[in-house]
This record gives structure tokens, sequence and C-alpha cells, in this order.
């Protein structure tokens, strides 16, 4: 399984959000970790993305679409958007 | 299925091939014509979809090889082609002028370079991982941008290179350009050392000293670029300057 990082969410964050999201700051609520989430790590399992703090390897995104939807997973907290 | 764009989301269009060039025997670049693209900055990619008649899809990104300019109109990408690949065979062997793709794009906005960025730069490549950062050398050049520039390109033999004509007619018109390559295979006639992976000693002599605390992008199969950022941080490099783009595979 390819180990990417967050530069290749770019483009699904970008379908859903209206600012470029790559370039944002988390700070990660395990090891307290912070950098951009374009140094996430992910891993592309069909049919979601899944992206890790660099730091603690837990993961802090979960991106999942299907037709309609596109369910993101920020923490424990998933939203629902229609696309 | 297309539905209506919302306003500042990204969706997907169509594109179509118009040219096509041969970099090396292995990468390809496609010239694509996309109706009212933005423009975009370098480092920045687009994802492209492909899907076959019974519905499958398959979805990859890749990089801008070319700067933008409002006059030229053109984007470009140049793919590696990876013989057991899904995608990349397709695009270096198969597609032709006059082809469409569906893409969407520009993507990304922190792996770039802006011409307002001050301070020197360093560039690390691992094969195709050259792309994004030949489309900031050549935003560079087309702006006669003053930032020194350093590009450290690892390839496995001189035949792997992309670009290589033009680094060369570069390095001699556009100033403040410096190319070293790092063969890993095999290397030209007359080369100094033989064949060697990226390592300290060439990112010491060929990057930037840290104190002069260069934007450095690193970009490539994602083995070579945590090598790669290891060694900078290593050597002193703040790694918030060390902006990384994995490209996936081994
Ligand atoms: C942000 C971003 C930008 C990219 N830009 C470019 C670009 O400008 N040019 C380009 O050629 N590619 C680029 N890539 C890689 C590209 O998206 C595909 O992963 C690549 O073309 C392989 O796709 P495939 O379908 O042919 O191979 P797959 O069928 O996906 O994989 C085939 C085999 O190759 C391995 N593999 C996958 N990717 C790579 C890799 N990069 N290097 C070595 N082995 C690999 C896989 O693990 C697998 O074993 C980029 C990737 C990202 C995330
Ligand atoms: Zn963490």
């Amino acid at each position: 399984m390819p180990e990417l990082d967050g530069n290749a969410l770019a483009g699904d964050l970008a379908e859903v959000f209206a600012v470029e999201m790559t370039a944002a700051r988390f700070t990660c609520g395990g090891c307290r970790h912070s950098g951009t989430v374009a140094t996430l790590r992910v891993w592309t399992p069909a049919p979601g993305v899944v992206g890790r703090c660099p730091g603690c390897g837990d993961v802090l995104l979960r991106l999942v679409r299907t037709p309609r939807s596109v369910f993101v997973t920020l923490g424990t907290t998933r939203l629902e958007l229609d696309v | 299925m297309v539905r209506a764009a919302l306003p500042g989301r990204l969706s997907w269009r169509a594109g179509t091939v118009s040219a096509v060039r041969q970099e090396t025997p292995s990468a390809r670049t496609l010239v694509l014509e996309i109706p009212d693209w933005p423009g975009h900055l370098p480092g920045q990619h687009l994802d492209l979809r492909l899907t076959a008649e019974d519905g499958y899809s398959a979805q990859r990104s890749y990089s801008i090889a070319s700067d933008w300019s409002a006059a030229s109109g053109q984007v470009e990408i140049t793919i590696q082609r990876l013989d057991d690949g899904e995608v990349s065979p397709y695009l270096t062997d198969v597609v032709e002028p006059g082809d469409q793709i569906e893409l969407r794009g520009p993507i990304g906005g922190w792996f770039v370079w802006r011409a307002t960025q001050p301070a020197p730069v360093l560039l690390v490549a691992g094969g195709s991982g050259i792309v994004p950062l030949m489309a900031m050398i050549r935003d560079r050049g087309r702006r006669r941008a003053r930032q020194p520039f350093r590009l450290i390109y690892s390839v496995r033999t001189p035949e792997d290179a992309c670009f290589a004509d033009e680094l060369r007619r570069r390095v001699r018109d556009d100033p403040g350009l410096d190319v070293h390559f790092v063969y890993t295979r095999k290397t030209p006639d007359g080369w100094p050392t033989p064949p060697k992976r990226i390592d300290v000693a060439t990112i010491n002599s060929h990057g930037w000293p840290p104190d002069f605390a260069p934007d450095v992008f690193v970009c490539g199969p994602t083995s070579f670029v945590e090598t790669a950022a290891d060694i900078l941080v290593a050597l002193g490099h703040d790694p918030k300057k060390v902006r990384t783009e994995r490209f996936g595979g081994a």
C-alpha cells in the first residue's frame, strides 16, 4: 500500500472546502505534534483515504466518497457533505 | 455526470490533449488545453480520472510541469511510465493528441514556490519528482527572478533524466541556477564517482548551508523523500523550511 502525504488529499479537500486545506495547520490531540495538513501520512485504500499524524500515527482525518456525498471525519466528528 | 460547480470549490472538467512530447524512453509530456483554466503556481498538481466503459474508474495526481503565463495558456504534465502500473502506461503510450481527459485542478497550496519568497531555494528531486520542481525553475526563468536556485536531481541513468537539455541550457542562460545530478545505477562516461544514492556528502556539497535558511523542496518516490528530508534535518535545516511531496511507490 503506497504511503503518500497530505498533498495527495488536496484535490478531495478542495471539492469540499473553499480554502486551500493542505496549507492549514493541525495540532494532534494525542501527541500535540503540529504541522501542516500536507505533512500528514496518507494511505489510500479504496474507497477512502486516511491521514495520520506524522508524530504518533493517530488517525486525524478520514475522507470517504460516495456518489452523492463526501464523509470527512476529523478526530471523532464526522461531517457528511453533499457534493 | 455533470453537476453545477459550487463557487470556490473544485470540480471535474474535461481537458484536451493538444500535443505530446517524449522526454525519455519511459517518460512523456502531455500538453493540455483546459478551457477556463485559472492559472497555477509552480508546485501545484492536477488530478486526472480515467473511466472505462463499464464505469470502473481510476484517479491519479500529476504535478504540473509548466509555469503559467496567460499568454501561452498552456498546462503540461510529465508522466513516468511504471511498467506494472495501471494508469501511467496508458498516459505514456496510448493517449494521443485530440483525446479528452477528465481532470480537476489546480490543486495544492503548500508545496508551491512563490516568486515573492526572498530566500535561496534548494530543490531535491528523485526520478519523476523533478516535475513540480521544473515548474519552479521555469517560473523563475520566465520572471528573471533573482533568488539563487540549486537543484540536486537523482536519476538511475543519464538516459532517465527528464528535461536534461533544457536544464543544461538554463544553467547557461538563467543566472544563479545550479544543477547537480546523482546517478544511482549508471553514470555518464568520465563521471568522477561510481553510481550511488543521494547521501549526506551530496546534499552538503551541492545544497545550501542551513545558515542561509533556504526554502527547500523535496519530491519523488516516498523512500527517496524520506531519506533526503532526514539528511537535510540532520544537517541542521529547519524542518519547517523543508517542504516535501511524496509520489508513492517504494
Ligand atoms: C501529488 C502527487 C503528484 C504526482 N505527480 C506525478 C508526476 O508529475 N509524474 C508522475 O509520473 N507521477 C506523479 N505522481 C505519481 C502518480 O500519481 C501515480 O502514482 C503514478 O503515475 C503511478 O500510477 P500507476 O497507476 O501507473 O501505478 P499503480 O498501478 O498505482 O502502481 C503500480 C506499482 O508501482 C508502485 N508505485 C506507485 N507510484 C509509484 C511511484 N511514484 N514511484 C515508484 N513506484 C510507484 C506501486 O506501489 C505499485 O507497485 C504524483 C503523485 C502525487 C501524490
Ligand atoms: Zn500525534
